[in-house]
Protein backbone atom coordinates (compact mmCIF):
# COMPACT_ATOMS: atom_id res chain seq x y z
CA UNK A 1 0.00 0.00 0.00
CA UNK A 2 2.49 2.07 0.82
CA UNK A 3 4.52 1.16 -1.88
CA UNK A 4 2.10 1.90 -4.27
CA UNK A 5 1.26 5.56 -2.79
CA UNK A 6 5.26 6.01 -3.31
CA UNK A 7 4.94 5.08 -6.72
CA UNK A 8 1.74 6.69 -7.64
CA UNK A 9 3.90 10.24 -5.92
CA UNK A 10 6.63 9.41 -7.88
CA UNK A 11 5.00 9.47 -11.06
CA UNK A 12 2.82 12.22 -10.45
CA UNK A 13 5.69 14.30 -9.88
CA UNK A 14 7.55 12.82 -13.60
CA UNK A 15 3.92 14.45 -14.63
CA UNK A 16 3.94 17.83 -12.69
CA UNK A 17 7.48 18.36 -14.68
CA UNK A 18 6.07 17.98 -18.00
CA UNK A 19 3.03 20.82 -17.19
CA UNK A 20 5.94 23.11 -15.93
CA UNK A 21 8.45 22.67 -18.55
CA UNK A 22 5.84 23.25 -21.31
CA UNK A 23 4.72 26.75 -20.16
CA UNK A 24 3.12 26.88 -24.11
CA UNK A 25 0.29 24.27 -22.68
CA UNK A 26 -0.12 26.56 -18.91
CA UNK A 27 -0.55 29.39 -20.83
CA UNK A 28 -2.82 27.97 -23.54
CA UNK A 29 -5.41 26.38 -20.76
CA UNK A 30 -5.54 30.02 -18.92
CA UNK A 31 -5.62 32.10 -22.06
CA UNK A 32 -9.16 30.38 -23.06
CA UNK A 33 -10.96 30.84 -19.71
CA UNK A 34 -9.77 33.97 -18.85
CA UNK A 35 -10.15 35.46 -22.45
CA UNK A 36 -13.33 33.92 -22.68
CA UNK A 37 -14.70 35.62 -19.24
CA UNK A 38 -13.39 39.34 -20.27
CA UNK A 39 -15.27 38.86 -23.71
CA UNK A 40 -18.04 37.64 -21.60
CA UNK A 41 -18.03 40.55 -18.85
CA UNK A 42 -16.79 43.62 -21.27
CA UNK A 43 -18.28 42.59 -24.69
CA UNK A 44 -21.73 41.05 -24.12
CA UNK A 45 -21.72 41.56 -20.03
CA UNK A 46 -23.61 44.81 -20.58
CA UNK A 47 -26.88 42.92 -22.16
CA UNK A 48 -26.54 39.86 -20.82
CA UNK A 49 -25.80 41.06 -17.37
CA UNK A 50 -29.15 42.33 -17.42
CA UNK A 51 -31.15 39.01 -17.20
CA UNK A 52 -29.46 37.46 -13.73
CA UNK A 53 -31.42 39.64 -11.90
CA UNK A 54 -29.73 40.89 -8.27
CA UNK A 55 -26.72 38.52 -9.06
CA UNK A 56 -23.67 41.05 -11.28
CA UNK A 57 -23.00 39.38 -14.05
CA UNK A 58 -19.36 38.72 -12.98
CA UNK A 59 -20.37 36.74 -10.07
CA UNK A 60 -22.84 35.02 -12.54
CA UNK A 61 -20.40 33.66 -14.58
CA UNK A 62 -17.30 32.88 -12.71
CA UNK A 63 -18.37 29.39 -11.77
CA UNK A 64 -19.24 28.57 -15.27
CA UNK A 65 -15.03 29.99 -16.12
CA UNK A 66 -13.69 27.60 -13.61
CA UNK A 67 -15.43 24.66 -14.91
CA UNK A 68 -14.21 25.71 -18.25
CA UNK A 69 -10.67 26.19 -16.84
CA UNK A 70 -10.87 22.49 -15.53
CA UNK A 71 -12.29 20.96 -18.92
CA UNK A 72 -9.36 22.90 -21.17
CA UNK A 73 -7.09 21.11 -18.16
CA UNK A 74 -8.10 17.65 -18.99
CA UNK A 75 -8.01 18.02 -22.34
CA UNK A 76 -4.24 18.06 -22.41
CA UNK A 77 -4.02 15.59 -18.99
CA UNK A 78 -5.61 13.24 -22.33
CA UNK A 79 -3.03 14.28 -24.59
CA UNK A 80 -0.03 13.55 -21.88
CA UNK A 81 -1.13 10.35 -21.07
CA UNK A 82 -1.67 9.09 -24.89
CA UNK A 83 2.05 10.65 -25.58
CA UNK A 84 3.30 8.07 -22.85
CA UNK A 85 0.77 5.38 -24.86
CA UNK A 86 2.38 6.17 -27.85
CA UNK A 87 5.94 6.67 -26.75
CA UNK A 88 5.89 3.28 -25.43
CA UNK A 89 6.81 4.68 -22.06
CA UNK A 90 3.75 2.67 -20.51
CA UNK A 91 4.28 -0.01 -21.91
CA UNK A 92 7.99 0.34 -19.97
CA UNK A 93 6.02 0.66 -16.86
CA UNK A 94 3.87 -1.86 -17.27
CA UNK A 95 6.51 -4.33 -17.60
CA UNK A 96 7.70 -3.22 -13.95
CA UNK A 97 6.82 -4.12 -10.66
CA UNK A 98 4.46 -1.26 -10.92
CA UNK A 99 0.93 -1.02 -9.62
CA UNK A 100 -1.96 0.06 -12.76
CA UNK A 101 -3.27 2.13 -10.03
CA UNK A 102 0.16 4.24 -9.40
CA UNK A 103 0.55 4.53 -13.50
CA UNK A 104 -2.74 6.22 -13.65
CA UNK A 105 -3.03 7.30 -10.54
CA UNK A 106 0.08 9.59 -11.12
CA UNK A 107 -1.59 11.30 -14.02
CA UNK A 108 -4.81 11.74 -12.03
CA UNK A 109 -2.87 13.39 -8.82
CA UNK A 110 -0.75 15.67 -11.19
CA UNK A 111 -3.98 16.88 -13.77
CA UNK A 112 -6.13 17.24 -10.27
CA UNK A 113 -3.02 19.40 -8.69
CA UNK A 114 -2.46 21.59 -11.89
CA UNK A 115 -6.30 22.17 -12.57
CA UNK A 116 -6.70 23.25 -8.63
CA UNK A 117 -3.55 26.14 -9.33
CA UNK A 118 -5.08 27.13 -13.22
CA UNK A 119 -8.93 27.44 -11.16
CA UNK A 120 -7.10 29.56 -8.26
CA UNK A 121 -5.56 31.98 -10.66
CA UNK A 122 -8.78 32.49 -12.80
CA UNK A 123 -10.18 32.88 -9.83
CA UNK A 124 -8.03 36.01 -8.97
CA UNK A 125 -8.17 37.41 -12.13
CA UNK A 126 -11.88 37.44 -11.79
CA UNK A 127 -11.54 39.16 -8.25
CA UNK A 128 -9.36 41.63 -9.95
CA UNK A 129 -11.92 42.45 -12.22
CA UNK A 130 -14.71 43.03 -10.00
CA UNK A 131 -15.86 38.97 -8.90
CA UNK A 132 -17.34 39.63 -5.24
CA UNK A 133 -18.47 36.69 -2.83
CA UNK A 134 -20.54 36.56 -0.04
CA UNK A 135 -19.65 33.16 1.22
CA UNK A 136 -18.03 32.54 4.40
CA UNK A 137 -14.91 29.66 5.00
CA UNK A 138 -17.83 27.36 5.14
CA UNK A 139 -19.05 28.15 1.45
CA UNK A 140 -15.54 28.59 0.52
CA UNK A 141 -14.33 25.23 1.70
CA UNK A 142 -17.61 23.39 0.41
CA UNK A 143 -16.86 25.06 -3.41
CA UNK A 144 -13.27 23.83 -3.13
CA UNK A 145 -14.48 20.34 -2.53
CA UNK A 146 -17.11 19.94 -5.07
CA UNK A 147 -14.19 21.76 -7.80
CA UNK A 148 -12.25 19.26 -6.17
CA UNK A 149 -14.46 16.04 -6.75
CA UNK A 150 -15.26 17.75 -10.20
CA UNK A 151 -11.89 17.71 -11.27
CA UNK A 152 -11.12 14.46 -10.10
CA UNK A 153 -14.38 12.76 -12.12
CA UNK A 154 -13.55 14.92 -14.90
CA UNK A 155 -9.80 13.55 -14.76
CA UNK A 156 -10.33 10.60 -15.19
CA UNK A 157 -12.68 10.54 -17.73
CA UNK A 158 -9.78 12.24 -19.52
CA UNK A 159 -7.97 9.32 -18.53
CA UNK A 160 -10.03 6.93 -20.26
CA UNK A 161 -9.76 8.91 -23.53
CA UNK A 162 -6.16 8.86 -23.50
CA UNK A 163 -5.95 5.39 -23.26
CA UNK A 164 -8.54 4.86 -25.98
CA UNK A 165 -7.27 7.91 -28.93
CA UNK A 166 -5.36 6.13 -31.35
CA UNK A 167 -3.58 9.52 -32.25
CA UNK A 168 -2.68 12.45 -29.69
CA UNK A 169 -4.56 14.86 -32.03
CA UNK A 170 -7.68 12.51 -31.09
CA UNK A 171 -7.01 12.33 -27.42
CA UNK A 172 -8.56 15.76 -26.23
CA UNK A 173 -11.66 15.87 -28.59
CA UNK A 174 -14.21 14.69 -25.75
CA UNK A 175 -13.71 17.86 -24.14
CA UNK A 176 -15.38 19.57 -27.08
CA UNK A 177 -18.63 18.07 -25.89
CA UNK A 178 -18.09 18.89 -22.28
CA UNK A 179 -17.26 22.21 -23.53
CA UNK A 180 -20.48 22.31 -25.50
CA UNK A 181 -22.58 21.03 -22.41
CA UNK A 182 -21.22 24.42 -20.85
CA UNK A 183 -22.28 26.34 -23.43
CA UNK A 184 -25.87 24.49 -23.69
CA UNK A 185 -26.27 25.50 -19.59
CA UNK A 186 -27.35 28.40 -17.28
CA UNK A 187 -23.34 29.29 -17.24
CA UNK A 188 -23.50 32.08 -19.28
CA UNK A 189 -27.33 33.33 -19.12
CA UNK A 190 -30.30 31.85 -17.52
CA UNK A 191 -32.35 29.02 -19.14
CA UNK A 192 -35.41 31.37 -19.50
CA UNK A 193 -34.10 32.76 -22.49
CA UNK A 194 -33.56 29.60 -24.61
CA UNK A 195 -35.96 27.78 -26.83
CA UNK A 196 -38.23 25.50 -24.65
CA UNK A 197 -36.62 22.61 -26.31
CA UNK A 198 -33.23 23.90 -25.48
CA UNK A 199 -34.12 24.88 -21.97
CA UNK A 200 -35.42 21.42 -21.31
CA UNK A 201 -32.37 20.02 -22.30
CA UNK A 202 -30.22 22.67 -20.38
CA UNK A 203 -32.40 22.19 -16.89
CA UNK A 204 -31.51 18.65 -16.95
CA UNK A 205 -28.08 17.61 -17.99
CA UNK A 206 -25.48 16.98 -16.11
CA UNK A 207 -23.49 20.20 -15.61
CA UNK A 208 -25.95 22.39 -14.83
CA UNK A 209 -26.86 21.64 -11.00
CA UNK A 210 -22.81 21.54 -10.39
CA UNK A 211 -22.07 25.10 -11.99
CA UNK A 212 -25.40 26.09 -10.21
CA UNK A 213 -24.47 24.82 -7.08
CA UNK A 214 -21.28 26.35 -7.53
CA UNK A 215 -22.52 29.61 -8.17
CA UNK A 216 -25.16 29.01 -5.04
CA UNK A 217 -22.17 28.56 -2.76
CA UNK A 218 -19.90 31.76 -4.07
CA UNK A 219 -22.81 34.16 -4.48
CA UNK A 220 -24.15 33.25 -0.33
CA UNK A 221 -22.15 30.30 0.73
CA UNK A 222 -25.33 27.90 0.67
CA UNK A 223 -25.62 25.35 -1.36
CA UNK A 224 -28.57 25.66 -3.54
CA UNK A 225 -31.11 23.15 -4.01
CA UNK A 226 -29.26 21.18 -6.59
CA UNK A 227 -26.29 20.16 -4.37
CA UNK A 228 -27.47 16.99 -3.78
CA UNK A 229 -27.71 16.14 -7.96
CA UNK A 230 -24.82 17.45 -8.38
CA UNK A 231 -22.89 15.53 -6.23
CA UNK A 232 -24.53 12.56 -7.26
CA UNK A 233 -23.38 13.04 -10.77
CA UNK A 234 -20.04 13.93 -10.15
CA UNK A 235 -19.77 10.27 -8.14
CA UNK A 236 -21.40 8.32 -10.86
CA UNK A 237 -19.04 9.61 -13.35
CA UNK A 238 -16.06 9.13 -11.40
CA UNK A 239 -16.86 5.55 -10.22
CA UNK A 240 -17.63 5.05 -13.90
CA UNK A 241 -14.93 6.70 -15.59
CA UNK A 242 -12.25 5.08 -13.21
CA UNK A 243 -13.66 1.50 -13.51
CA UNK A 244 -13.66 1.85 -17.41
CA UNK A 245 -10.43 3.46 -17.51
CA UNK A 246 -8.49 0.83 -15.45
CA UNK A 247 -10.71 -2.17 -17.47
CA UNK A 248 -9.04 -0.80 -20.45
CA UNK A 249 -5.70 0.22 -19.14
CA UNK A 250 -5.89 -4.05 -18.21
CA UNK A 251 -7.44 -5.37 -21.18
CA UNK A 252 -5.98 -3.09 -23.42
CA UNK A 253 -2.64 -4.67 -25.64
CA UNK A 254 -1.61 -1.38 -26.11
CA UNK A 255 0.38 -1.59 -29.32
CA UNK A 256 3.61 1.17 -30.08
CA UNK A 257 2.78 2.99 -33.69
CA UNK A 258 6.45 2.05 -35.49
CA UNK B 1 21.42 -25.76 -15.57
CA UNK B 2 18.43 -24.23 -14.55
CA UNK B 3 15.64 -22.74 -17.20
CA UNK B 4 15.18 -18.55 -16.95
CA UNK B 5 12.83 -19.24 -19.53
CA UNK B 6 10.51 -21.78 -20.60
CA UNK B 7 7.83 -21.38 -23.02
CA UNK B 8 4.97 -24.40 -24.05
CA UNK B 9 3.05 -24.39 -27.17
CA UNK B 10 2.13 -20.71 -26.66
CA UNK B 11 -0.31 -19.33 -29.34
CA UNK B 12 -2.04 -16.29 -29.87
CA UNK B 13 -4.82 -15.23 -32.68
CA UNK B 14 -5.53 -11.42 -33.71
CA UNK B 15 -9.50 -11.35 -34.67
CA UNK B 16 -8.94 -15.06 -36.95
CA UNK B 17 -5.49 -14.11 -37.48
CA UNK B 18 -3.04 -16.76 -36.05
CA UNK B 19 -0.24 -15.17 -35.12
CA UNK B 20 1.35 -17.47 -33.07
CA UNK B 21 1.16 -21.56 -33.18
CA UNK B 22 2.61 -23.98 -30.57
CA UNK B 23 5.71 -22.03 -29.87
CA UNK B 24 7.85 -23.66 -27.23
CA UNK B 25 11.53 -23.00 -26.06
CA UNK B 26 13.32 -23.24 -23.20
CA UNK B 27 16.18 -20.11 -22.55
CA UNK B 28 19.25 -21.50 -20.19
CA UNK B 29 20.08 -19.40 -17.08
CA UNK B 30 23.08 -16.97 -18.05
CA UNK B 31 22.68 -17.59 -21.78
CA UNK B 32 22.09 -15.52 -24.79
CA UNK B 33 19.29 -16.49 -27.17
CA UNK B 34 18.07 -15.25 -30.20
CA UNK B 35 14.54 -15.55 -31.66
CA UNK B 36 15.00 -14.90 -35.73
CA UNK B 37 12.36 -14.31 -38.14
CA UNK B 38 11.64 -11.65 -40.64
CA UNK B 39 8.54 -8.95 -40.07
CA UNK B 40 5.09 -10.39 -39.24
CA UNK B 41 6.61 -14.18 -37.62
CA UNK B 42 5.45 -13.30 -34.31
CA UNK B 43 8.54 -11.97 -32.56
CA UNK B 44 7.44 -9.06 -30.77
CA UNK B 45 4.38 -10.90 -30.04
CA UNK B 46 6.36 -13.63 -27.83
CA UNK B 47 8.13 -10.86 -26.20
CA UNK B 48 4.76 -9.21 -25.30
CA UNK B 49 3.58 -12.59 -24.29
CA UNK B 50 6.72 -13.14 -22.07
CA UNK B 51 6.90 -9.64 -20.21
CA UNK B 52 3.48 -9.91 -19.83
CA UNK B 53 2.13 -6.81 -21.64
CA UNK B 54 -0.20 -9.47 -23.35
CA UNK B 55 -2.50 -12.70 -22.47
CA UNK B 56 -1.26 -15.63 -24.56
CA UNK B 57 -4.41 -17.67 -25.86
CA UNK B 58 -2.53 -20.76 -25.16
CA UNK B 59 0.01 -22.86 -23.63
CA UNK B 60 2.01 -21.52 -20.46
CA UNK B 61 5.46 -19.79 -19.89
CA UNK B 62 7.51 -19.69 -17.42
CA UNK B 63 10.45 -16.47 -16.68
CA UNK B 64 12.88 -16.75 -13.59
CA UNK B 65 10.88 -19.52 -12.04
CA UNK B 66 7.65 -17.52 -12.58
CA UNK B 67 4.08 -18.51 -14.21
CA UNK B 68 3.39 -15.16 -16.43
CA UNK B 69 0.12 -15.85 -16.16
CA UNK B 70 -0.48 -16.55 -12.60
CA UNK B 71 2.43 -14.20 -10.91
CA UNK B 72 2.93 -11.66 -13.50
CA UNK B 73 3.82 -9.35 -10.64
CA UNK B 74 6.62 -11.63 -9.88
CA UNK B 75 7.71 -11.74 -13.58
CA UNK B 76 7.96 -8.02 -13.37
CA UNK B 77 9.84 -8.09 -11.09
CA UNK B 78 12.66 -10.06 -12.62
CA UNK B 79 12.58 -8.89 -16.07
CA UNK B 80 12.83 -5.72 -18.33
CA UNK B 81 11.84 -4.85 -21.59
CA UNK B 82 13.52 -2.93 -23.76
CA UNK B 83 10.71 -2.45 -27.42
CA UNK B 84 11.63 -1.66 -30.84
CA UNK B 85 11.37 2.10 -30.12
CA UNK B 86 13.08 3.99 -27.64
CA UNK B 87 10.83 4.35 -24.46
CA UNK B 88 12.94 6.90 -22.74
CA UNK B 89 10.59 10.28 -21.35
CA UNK B 90 11.71 13.06 -23.76
CA UNK B 91 10.73 15.61 -21.66
CA UNK B 92 13.08 14.94 -19.10
CA UNK B 93 16.49 14.99 -19.14
CA UNK B 94 18.78 11.46 -19.23
CA UNK B 95 19.78 11.62 -15.53
CA UNK B 96 16.33 12.21 -14.62
CA UNK B 97 14.83 9.31 -17.04
CA UNK B 98 17.41 7.14 -14.62
CA UNK B 99 16.04 8.71 -11.57
CA UNK B 100 11.95 7.70 -12.44
CA UNK B 101 12.95 3.97 -13.37
CA UNK B 102 15.48 3.62 -10.00
CA UNK B 103 12.65 5.24 -7.70
CA UNK B 104 9.74 3.03 -9.46
CA UNK B 105 12.50 0.10 -9.01
CA UNK B 106 13.39 0.93 -5.58
CA UNK B 107 16.75 0.58 -5.97
CA UNK B 108 18.76 1.51 -2.70
CA UNK B 109 20.70 4.66 -3.84
CA UNK B 110 19.28 5.46 -7.56
CA UNK B 111 21.44 8.62 -7.62
CA UNK B 112 24.36 6.92 -7.20
CA UNK B 113 22.78 3.97 -9.58
CA UNK B 114 21.52 7.00 -12.58
CA UNK B 115 25.40 8.95 -12.60
CA UNK B 116 27.34 5.30 -12.77
CA UNK B 117 25.10 4.59 -15.88
CA UNK B 118 25.68 7.63 -17.01
CA UNK B 119 29.59 7.03 -16.96
CA UNK B 120 28.71 3.15 -18.21
CA UNK B 121 26.89 4.21 -21.43
CA UNK B 122 28.86 7.37 -22.44
CA UNK B 123 26.24 9.60 -21.66
CA UNK B 124 27.91 12.05 -18.66
CA UNK B 125 28.01 15.13 -20.93
CA UNK B 126 24.99 14.82 -21.88
CA UNK B 127 23.24 13.79 -18.89
CA UNK B 128 21.22 17.21 -17.68
CA UNK B 129 20.29 17.70 -21.09
CA UNK B 130 16.70 17.07 -22.20
CA UNK B 131 16.18 13.32 -23.98
CA UNK B 132 14.46 14.93 -26.87
CA UNK B 133 17.60 16.93 -28.01
CA UNK B 134 19.62 13.29 -27.26
CA UNK B 135 20.45 11.54 -31.26
CA UNK B 136 19.29 8.17 -31.89
CA UNK B 137 21.90 6.37 -30.65
CA UNK B 138 22.19 8.13 -27.57
CA UNK B 139 18.13 7.40 -26.90
CA UNK B 140 18.77 3.79 -27.56
CA UNK B 141 21.88 3.45 -25.11
CA UNK B 142 19.60 5.60 -22.72
CA UNK B 143 17.01 3.32 -23.13
CA UNK B 144 19.22 0.39 -22.58
CA UNK B 145 20.93 2.11 -19.58
CA UNK B 146 17.05 2.95 -18.09
CA UNK B 147 16.84 -1.77 -18.28
CA UNK B 148 19.50 -2.42 -16.68
CA UNK B 149 18.45 -0.31 -13.30
CA UNK B 150 17.71 -2.99 -10.24
CA UNK B 151 19.40 -5.72 -12.39
CA UNK B 152 17.11 -7.36 -13.72
CA UNK B 153 17.57 -11.58 -14.34
CA UNK B 154 16.46 -11.34 -17.61
CA UNK B 155 16.61 -8.40 -20.47
CA UNK B 156 14.57 -8.80 -23.37
CA UNK B 157 15.17 -7.06 -26.32
CA UNK B 158 13.68 -6.36 -29.04
CA UNK B 159 15.26 -5.89 -32.13
CA UNK B 160 17.63 -3.96 -30.47
CA UNK B 161 19.73 -2.54 -33.67
CA UNK B 162 17.24 -2.28 -35.73
CA UNK B 163 17.77 0.91 -37.82
CA UNK B 164 21.11 1.67 -36.50
CA UNK B 165 24.21 2.26 -38.43
CA UNK B 166 26.94 -0.39 -38.19
CA UNK B 167 29.27 2.13 -35.84
CA UNK B 168 26.05 1.94 -33.27
CA UNK B 169 25.00 -1.52 -34.01
CA UNK B 170 28.52 -2.81 -33.02
CA UNK B 171 28.67 -0.78 -29.80
CA UNK B 172 25.17 -2.74 -29.16
CA UNK B 173 26.78 -5.84 -29.75
CA UNK B 174 29.19 -4.92 -27.48
CA UNK B 175 26.83 -4.37 -24.61
CA UNK B 176 24.74 -7.20 -24.67
CA UNK B 177 27.91 -9.08 -24.91
CA UNK B 178 29.40 -7.61 -21.65
CA UNK B 179 25.52 -8.44 -20.01
CA UNK B 180 25.85 -11.57 -20.84
CA UNK B 181 29.17 -12.10 -19.12
CA UNK B 182 28.04 -10.63 -16.51
CA UNK B 183 25.65 -13.30 -15.55
CA UNK B 184 22.20 -11.64 -17.05
CA UNK B 185 20.09 -14.00 -19.15
CA UNK B 186 19.07 -12.23 -22.56
CA UNK B 187 16.25 -13.09 -24.87
CA UNK B 188 16.72 -10.88 -28.43
CA UNK B 189 14.95 -10.70 -31.77
CA UNK B 190 16.33 -9.87 -34.68
CA UNK B 191 15.27 -10.48 -38.20
CA UNK B 192 19.65 -10.49 -38.87
CA UNK B 193 20.76 -13.61 -39.22
CA UNK B 194 24.65 -12.18 -38.45
CA UNK B 195 23.21 -10.77 -36.02
CA UNK B 196 22.44 -13.96 -33.98
CA UNK B 197 25.45 -15.82 -35.11
CA UNK B 198 27.11 -13.05 -33.47
CA UNK B 199 25.37 -12.76 -30.17
CA UNK B 200 23.17 -15.70 -29.33
CA UNK B 201 24.10 -19.05 -27.73
CA UNK B 202 21.15 -20.53 -28.82
CA UNK B 203 18.79 -19.55 -32.17
CA UNK B 204 14.97 -20.38 -32.71
CA UNK B 205 13.77 -19.79 -35.79
CA UNK B 206 10.39 -18.32 -35.86
CA UNK B 207 8.20 -18.50 -39.32
CA UNK B 208 5.02 -17.59 -39.80
CA UNK B 209 4.09 -17.90 -35.96
CA UNK B 210 6.00 -21.33 -35.35
CA UNK B 211 9.75 -22.48 -34.70
CA UNK B 212 10.32 -24.22 -37.38
CA UNK B 213 14.54 -24.68 -36.20
CA UNK B 214 16.51 -24.35 -33.41
CA UNK B 215 19.79 -24.56 -31.91
CA UNK B 216 23.36 -23.10 -31.87
CA UNK B 217 24.32 -21.53 -35.09
CA UNK B 218 26.26 -24.22 -36.32
CA UNK B 219 24.16 -26.58 -35.80
CA UNK B 220 21.70 -24.74 -37.84
CA UNK B 221 25.05 -24.11 -40.44
CA UNK B 222 24.59 -28.26 -40.86
CA UNK B 223 21.21 -27.59 -41.65
CA UNK B 224 22.42 -26.80 -44.83
CA UNK B 225 24.41 -29.83 -46.76
CA UNK B 226 28.01 -28.84 -48.26
CA UNK B 227 28.77 -25.52 -48.87
CA UNK B 228 28.92 -23.63 -52.40
CA UNK B 229 31.88 -23.54 -54.78
CA UNK B 230 32.50 -20.39 -56.58
CA UNK B 231 34.66 -20.31 -59.46
CA UNK B 232 35.95 -16.52 -61.39
CA UNK B 233 36.55 -16.28 -65.07
CA UNK B 234 38.57 -14.28 -67.27
CA UNK B 235 35.16 -12.87 -68.78
CA UNK B 236 31.30 -13.99 -69.40
CA UNK B 237 32.01 -16.40 -72.30
CA UNK B 238 34.58 -18.45 -70.39
CA UNK B 239 32.20 -18.53 -67.55
CA UNK B 240 28.99 -19.32 -70.29
CA UNK B 241 31.33 -22.31 -71.92
CA UNK B 242 32.32 -23.60 -68.13
CA UNK B 243 28.63 -23.37 -67.62
CA UNK B 244 27.63 -25.69 -70.52
CA UNK B 245 30.32 -28.12 -69.52
CA UNK B 246 29.30 -28.58 -65.29
CA UNK B 247 25.71 -27.53 -66.22
CA UNK B 248 25.35 -31.21 -67.07
CA UNK B 249 25.86 -32.77 -63.96
CA UNK B 250 25.24 -29.60 -61.59
CA UNK B 251 21.70 -28.28 -62.06
CA UNK B 252 22.64 -25.81 -59.50
CA UNK B 253 25.29 -23.72 -61.65
CA UNK B 254 24.20 -20.07 -61.37
CA UNK B 255 25.65 -17.13 -63.32
CA UNK B 256 26.53 -13.83 -62.35
CA UNK B 257 28.61 -11.22 -64.30
CA UNK B 258 32.15 -13.50 -64.50
CA UNK B 259 31.61 -15.87 -61.48
CA UNK B 260 30.20 -19.20 -60.99
CA UNK B 261 28.55 -20.44 -57.64
CA UNK B 262 27.65 -24.43 -57.33
CA UNK B 263 26.05 -26.09 -54.83
CA UNK B 264 27.76 -29.00 -53.79
CA UNK B 265 27.14 -31.57 -51.73
CA UNK B 266 30.40 -30.93 -50.13
CA UNK B 267 32.19 -34.23 -51.18
CA UNK B 268 35.49 -34.56 -52.37
CA UNK B 269 34.39 -36.82 -55.46
CA UNK B 270 32.12 -33.73 -56.30
CA UNK B 271 34.24 -31.17 -55.88
CA UNK B 272 36.85 -32.99 -57.90
CA UNK B 273 34.18 -33.63 -60.64
CA UNK B 274 34.35 -29.85 -60.86
CA UNK B 275 37.80 -29.57 -61.64
CA UNK B 276 38.10 -32.68 -64.16
CA UNK B 277 35.35 -31.27 -65.70
CA UNK B 278 37.05 -27.97 -66.38
CA UNK B 279 40.42 -29.44 -66.74
CA UNK B 280 38.94 -31.74 -69.72
CA UNK B 281 37.30 -28.69 -71.48
CA UNK B 282 40.73 -26.75 -71.30
CA UNK B 283 38.91 -23.89 -69.21
CA UNK B 284 41.61 -22.09 -66.76
CA UNK B 285 39.26 -20.29 -63.36
CA UNK B 286 40.88 -17.37 -62.48
CA UNK B 287 39.49 -18.01 -58.58
CA UNK B 288 37.91 -20.29 -57.07
CA UNK B 289 36.82 -20.40 -53.02
CA UNK B 290 34.75 -22.70 -51.30
CA UNK B 291 31.64 -20.97 -49.49
CA UNK B 292 30.80 -22.38 -46.17
CA UNK B 293 26.89 -21.89 -45.55
CA UNK B 294 25.81 -18.71 -43.70
CA UNK B 295 22.91 -18.61 -41.96
CA UNK B 296 21.56 -17.00 -44.53
CA UNK B 297 21.06 -20.06 -46.30
CA UNK B 298 19.89 -21.89 -43.73
CA UNK B 299 16.73 -19.43 -43.13
CA UNK B 300 16.47 -19.53 -46.86
CA UNK B 301 16.37 -22.66 -46.68
CA UNK B 302 14.03 -23.99 -43.75
CA UNK B 303 11.64 -20.87 -44.64
CA UNK B 304 11.63 -22.33 -48.00
CA UNK B 305 11.32 -18.53 -49.34
CA UNK B 306 13.84 -19.04 -52.52
CA UNK B 307 16.92 -18.41 -53.05
CA UNK B 308 16.24 -14.63 -54.63
CA UNK B 309 18.68 -12.63 -56.54
CA UNK B 310 21.72 -14.65 -55.25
Amino acid sequence: MMRTLGDTWTLAKRSLRHITRSPDTVITVLLMPIALMLLFVYVWGGSLGQQTGSVSYIDFIVPGIVVMTVISGISYAAIRLNMDVQSGIINRFRTMPVAPSSILGGQATSSTLSNLFSSLLVLLVAFAIGFRSQAGVAGWLLFAGILLLFTLATTWLAIFFGLLAKTTEGAGAFSYVLILLIFISPSFVPTNSMTPLLRGFAENQPMTPVVETMRSLLVDGTAGPKAWTAIAWILGLLVVSYLLSVALYKRKAIVVNA
Amino acid sequence: MEAAIEAKSLSKSYKHVSVLKDVSFSVQKGTVFALLGSNGAGKTTTINILTTLIKADGGTATVAGYDIAARPHKVRNEISLTGQFAAVDNRLTGRENLLLIGDLRHVADSARTAADLLVRFGLEEAADRSASTFSGGMRRRLDIAMSLIGSPAVIFLDEPTTGFDPEARNEMWRTIHKLAQGGTTVFLTTQHLEEADELADHIAVLHQGRIVASGTASELKKLVPGGLIELTFHDEETRDAAAKVLGKSYAHAEGEGATLTITTDGTVAQVAGIFAGLENARIEPTEFSQKVATLDDVFLKITDTGRGDE
